[in-house]
């Protein structure tokens, strides 16, 4: 049914319906609307057989969820940014536990500078963090991404992050359609862990492994991910055929297969990015089209290489960037299409949540400098630059 | 079987440890060092455990010496459901295992959360607070050795006053870990409003079961802290750890006690122990001896005794 939505809300309605258990709550903006919403649907008892627990920080957040799903049962939790960082170590425990949280991660930068608007270097943190992890374009596509998250996450053994943009999408109001209880069951069984704490079992969960095992283990941890490629794409298919969206799966093309240039990207700035391309394909002189990455882990590279293999030039354009090194999808990218022709280049925007316009992303696609910083104020660069020149004389 | 355990079985209060039919939670063949307070304490405590709930317990377990000696490279020493995620957060593991169990009444399993005194009163100090305040039910044990011993002896907020670690080692200029430093954590526990707080220790084995056993089965937050020497980090004879362990209860210098909603009631000692006759048991108090020591020093661990005599009502000092 459809529902004009706060993204946060939609995210909050889409995850009750996948019957979690424990919700874990800490604070954080921008995504504290979805854990409210959360806590309204179970103090309502509108979602029911659900603990609904306010924690002492985003450690205590993470940590509960282990705890919960150890003891066999579905959980979520939601952060952002510094709180990302607060509860890494535990994040990196996670996986390594093989327990099938969902998490969502309202994107946003990360200090210092403190700064609560969004970009992406909160995911790129924990990007080696052997989660799963999703990026929705919009606010429909962060419903059925979370809908999906569940099944992938206890699929494939492997805690998920849904990325879904601060401000930018948690706290715009869209129409969604949000399913019913009974679709959403009929897509999603009840959880059925295998390894959990309980009395007839009595497993150890979390041994130490020392040098003789411990490569094995992280290589299978890896092979996993590997796998779970497969098993994205089928339950992005899956999804598609009972609800008639494709908004899953591990990449998406808009006009990729004429283009001359494509444009690769994650998240809400995709939709900028495909009005700005068809303005520019109705000026007629290069073919723009746009490939979505959906899913970033595992890395689709074999999928992404196969569809720009033979395009005569891909732009990234990314929301962070690797200080002392610059973009970290470019390099993705460029080491996804390593031994092609194809000529990879690096718009770094929307940082600290700098506006992207299309004007500025239509003059960066007909450039062909190597690395942009979209609307890059230069005149600040060199004010600063030489402020601290005179400083040191 | 010792001769006293044989006692033990036929007299009127028998431990658990001392039953044939010991639940072994935690089985012999574990990597402990020998004469280990804090192995020594969790099998108790986790046996007491195991008896009072019929075998219903799960135990999450703090990073630390408990969980490298009991669960490493592929091999684990626990007859019960067990978990170990990380140093610092083993309190909100166990509260969201609680809040899973709670789920199905029907196979709810008592959790209890373990680890050192580093786990503990430092590292994990936010995740115990925020078990504490929200009040999940979950019996928390710290096995305090009162240093970091699994890293090496470093000093912890549990390490006593004047105590040799390796990060406050003894010089002609510094007498050791300051006094005016450390924390009382079964008093900031008492403090949160929690249903059962105690302190216990390897020394009182009767004591350490009847307090596991009680507080096991009582809903919501419990704090348990028992004092395990270390021989190690301590510096004695792996087979003085009980010796010592009892030392420090007739000494005043750890007391015991439980408090059940806040009303603290005392094990009472009949007659009080300088603290030389604890401390010199040890190499890490070794520094307060000798012909150079400055006597002041043990004055004011002597303090740190008559205090807690005082304030926990442990008995009467005699006069000299």
């Amino acid at each position: 049914m459809l529902y004009q939505l706060e993204g946060s809300q939609a995210v909050a309605r889409a995850v009750a319906l996948c019957r979690p258990n424990v919700v874990c709550a800490y604070p954080i903006t921008p995504q504290t609307h979805i854990v409210e919403g959360l806590g309204e649907l179970v103090h309502s008892k509108q979602l029911e057989n659900c603990a609904y627990m306010n924690v002492e920080s985003e450690m205590g957040a993470i940590s509960a969820v282990i705890g919960s799903e150890a003891a066999g049962v579905r959980s979520y939790t939601a952060t952002s940014s510094q709180g990302l960082l607060y509860m890494i170590e535990a994040v990196y425990n996670a996986s390594g536990l093989d327990l099938p949280i969902v998490m969502t991660l309202g994107n946003r930068a990360i200090g210092s500078p403190i700064n609560i608007w969004n970009d992406h270097a909160d995911a790129m943190a924990a990007r080696d963090a052997g989660w799963l992890m999703v990026f929705a374009e919009s606010n429909q596509e962060a419903v059925d991404l979370h809908i999906q998250a569940f099944k992938i996450a206890e699929a494939v053994k492997c805690p998920i992050m849904v990325c879904v943009d601060g401000f930018i999408l948690t706290h715009a109001y869209e129409q969604v359609d949000i399913p019913s209880q009974e679709e959403v069951d009929k897509f999603l069984p009840p959880y059925k862990p295998e390894v959990y704490l309980n009395e007839k079992n009595p497993v150890s969960i979390g041994a130490m492994v020392s040098p003789t095992e411990f490569m094995e283990v992280r290589y299978l941890e890896h092979k996993k991910q590997i796998k779970a490629l497969d098993i994205i794409a089928n339950i992005g298919e899956e999804f598609a055929k009972q609800f008639g969206r494709n908004s899953g799966g591990l990449i998406r093309q808009y006009n990729v297969d004429d283009a001359d240039v494509v444009i690769v990207a994650m998240g809400s700035v995709l939709g900028t990015i495909k009005d700005t391309i068809d303005e520019l394909n109705a000026e007629g002189n290069e073919k723009f089209g746009v490939l979505s990455i959906v899913t970033y882990r595992p890395f689709p590279a074999e999928a992404i290489a196969k569809v720009l293999q033979n395009k005569k030039k891909v732009i990234v354009v990314e929301k962070a960037f690797a200080l002392g090194r610059g973009g970290i999808l470019f390099q993705e990218i460029e080491l996804a299409l390593k031994g092609t022709n194809v000529k990879v280049t690096s718009v770094i925007a929307g940082i600290g949540g700098r506006n992207i316009t299309m004007s500025l992303l239509k003059e960066s696609f007909k450039k062909d400098d190597d690395v942009t910083f979209l609307g890059l104020n230069h005149e600040i660069i060199r004010e600063e630059e030489q402020r601290l020149a005179e400083c040191n004389n | 079987m010792s001769s006293l355990t044989m006692g033990n079985r036929f007299g009127r209060n028998t431990t658990v440890q001392s039953s044939a039919n010991r639940p072994n939670a935690i089985t012999s063949g574990h990597r402990a060092c020998q004469g280990c307070g804090e192995a020594l304490a969790a099998r108790c405590a986790v046996d007491a455990a195991f008896n009072a709930t019929n075998g219903k317990i799960a135990v999450v377990n703090a990073t630390g010496c408990l969980e490298v000696f009991s669960c490493a490279s592929l091999e684990s020493s626990w007859n019960i459901p067990w978990l170990h995620s990380l140093f610092g957060n083993a309190a909100a593991v166990a509260s969201g295992v609680a809040a899973a169990f709670k789920l199905n009444p029907e196979k709810e399993l008592r959790v209890i959360a373990q680890g050192g005194d580093g786990g503990t009163t430092d590292i994990g100090m936010g995740c115990l607070s925020g078990m504490f305040d929200r009040n999940d039910d979950v019996l928390y044990i710290c096995y305090d050795n009162q240093a970091y011993m699994n890293t090496g002896v470093q000093r912890s907020s549990a390490t006593p006053a004047l105590a040799r670690t390796a990060t406050t080692l003894p010089n002609k200029v510094y007498n050791g870990n300051e006094p005016t430093v450390g924390k009382n954590v079964p008093d900031i526990a008492i403090a949160h409003g929690i249903p059962y707080v105690a302190t216990a220790s390897v020394g009182d084995i009767h004591d350490l079961e009847a307090k596991v056993a009680k507080a096991i089965n009582i809903k919501g937050a419990k704090y348990i802290q028992i004092h395990c020497p270390c021989p190690l980090g301590w510096g004695h004879a792996t087979s003085d750890t009980i010796k010592i362990a009892k030392l420090a209860i007739k000494c005043g210098l750890y007391p015991l006690f439980e408090a059940e909603n806040g009303i603290i009631n005392s094990t009472k000692i009949e007659s009080f122990i300088p603290v030389e006759e604890y401390l010199k048991t040890q190499k890490r108090f070794a520094h307060l001896f000798g012909k150079n020591a400055d006597p002041a020093n043990i004055q004011i661990l002597q303090k740190i005794a008559n205090s807690n005599i005082e304030r926990y009502q442990l008995g009467v000092i005699a006069d000299e």
